[in-house]
């Protein structure tokens, strides 16, 4: 099964390399492959923003927003950060997490769960335009 | 006036007071003859929250609760207490009723303020069955209090948007909901407050509670009111008008001619400043010395409770944060507005203070 993979992602690469030789350069894209990506980002900063609403996502009804509007005081800008009360550097996404078990009483998600990573983009999408201040309390 | 300082005002709360945030208000107003000195509680935003059956959120439950027991331990006894609205979270039967029964427990006269969560359901309706009218006054020992809905909006809104009453609860109960709609006291009420005020001599000390601030700070958030100017033109002529609001879950303080803006902390829960918004356009008033940034690890934290000093009929805001360093913020009369006794030069403000 692993080798059927690999000869088909061989076969797959050599065709891709053929072709792309003779139709697309990798260092260019258009306006249409712009417009496409940013459809797509913003589709998830729109599940993040369902996510971040929803009364579903912990087992009490509580939704993020609550007391986070806009994703205010979250501040995805200073993350990973040292954490006082963890005690080590941690992640934004592990906050979330840390949210979804306290104030929501729910499970936490793997970290590579699509839905994290959802959360992630549209608290990241609210606070678009603030400069980069990793490790700041 | 004596400085009331929390040792002093909660002899008697012990353990309880040590344990946790005081999630209330205590108001006091103070006159040239001390006899008539009096003080009230003020617990406010408890958001009791259904989750099915005869479970609710736990948290919020526990805000409202202590507020209620600690209300009950302290010495001097208020004369009476303002609840400051927002007792339910999506203004059903169950949590309105539950959270009644939490505020029963209180030994007190109990006046209440209506907030949108209370009211969007069905309009106030089961709201008023347990509380009576959604605006009124009341005098007490010399000052005329005034309650006000300042959560109204537009009819349109409100009779026609949304295809449920229930839709429409959750519409404006989400604080930053795109959907919402701005709050205001409106043409009804504003004539209801104009004949009430015009039988109260103007010396009169007026203090006015509502829900939103009668002020513009914030409109995405609705710490707003959208007939604001037109209600604080029916307190100008009072020589000492304060008003007091609730909504925002954070300390504000404003100065806008002889009116004084007061907010009240929540038991639920804090929210952020709207500076912290990114994409805000905001005005929180440049006197406000912000609370510190709630840290989430403690559950009561940037929640607490207040005495008010009506000093002369001039408000005086005594800040008790559980998790935090006290804070007072007082009018000034050299000034003509409160300021907070210790942190509101600049170069004493401390790093949490400041909210990005």
């Amino acid at each position: 099964m692993t080798r059927k993979i690999a000869a088909a992602a061989l076969a797959t690469l050599v065709a891709g390399v053929l072709w792309s030789g003779l139709v697309v350069r990798a260092d260019e894209f258009t306006k249409k492959d712009l417009e496409r990506w940013d459809k797509e980002y913003m589709s998830v900063v729109q599940k993040g923003r369902e996510l971040w609403t929803s009364p579903d996502l912990g087992t009490n009804g509580v939704a993020c927003a609550q007391c986070h509007p806009n994703a205010a005081n979250t501040h995805p800008e200073t993350y990973p950060k040292f954490q006082t009360q963890l005690g080590r550097v941690a992640a934004l996404r592990e906050m979330i997490n840390w949210c979804i078990q306290q104030p929501l009483e729910g499970q936490p998600l793997a970290l590579d769960d699509p839905k994290l990573i959802a959360m992630e983009t549209y608290v990241a999408w609210e606070r678009r335009g603030v400069a980069m201040a990793p490790g700041k309390h | 006036m004596p400085d009331n300082n929390r040792r002093d005002f909660l002899k008697g709360a012990g353990a309880v007071a040590a344990a946790t945030t005081l999630p209330l208000s205590v108001v006091e107003l103070a006159f040239a003859d001390p006899a008539q000195n009096f003080t009230f509680a003020y617990i406010s935003d408890s958001h009791i929250q259904h989750v099915k059956g005869t479970q609710f959120v736990r948290n919020w439950d526990r805000g409202l609760i202590r507020a209620v027991a600690e209300t009950n331990l302290l010495t001097p006894k208020p004369d009476f207490v303002m609840f400051g609205g927002d007792l339910a979270q999506l203004g059903t039967k169950e949590e309105l009723d539950h959270g009644a029964e939490m505020l029963a427990k209180l030994n007190y006269k109990t006046y209440m303020v209506m907030g949108e969560h209370d009211y969007y359901l069905d309009l106030g309706e089961y709201w008023s069955k347990l509380y009576g009218p959604h605006y009124y006054s009341f005098d007490h020992k010399g000052v005329h209090f005034v309650v006000l809905n300042s959560i109204l909006t537009f009819d349109d809104w409100t009779y026609n948007r949304w295809p449920t009453a229930k839709q429409r609860m959750l519409e404006m109960a989400g604080l930053d909901n795109p959907n919402g709609s701005p709050f205001m006291v409106g043409d009804k009420q504003r004539q209801w407050l104009a004949k009430d005020l015009e039988k109260v001599d103007k010396a009169t000390p007026l203090v006015v509670f509502s829900h939103s601030p009668i002020q513009k700070i914030y409109k995405g958030w609705n710490f707003w009111t959208d007939d604001a100017e037109q209600v604080q033109a029916l307190l100008k002529p009072f020589a000492k008008a304060t008003v007091i609001y609730g909504h925002v879950h954070q300390i504000q303080y404003n100065q806008i001619d002889n009116i004084t803006f007061n907010s009240v902390m929540a038991t639920a829960w804090p929210w952020p400043y709207p500076q912290s918004y990114a994409q805000a356009e905001q005005h929180l008033p440049k006197l406000t010395v912000p609370m510190n940034r709630a840290n989430p690890f403690f559950e009561r934290d940037a929640t607490g409770w207040q005495f008010i000093d009506v000093a002369t009929g001039k408000v005086a805001m005594k800040y008790n944060l559980y998790n935090n360093t006290n804070r007072v913020v007082a009018f000034d009369p050299a000034t003509g507005k409160p300021l907070d006794s210790a942190f509101q030069d600049l170069a004493k403000q401390i790093p949490p203070q400041v909210h990005y």
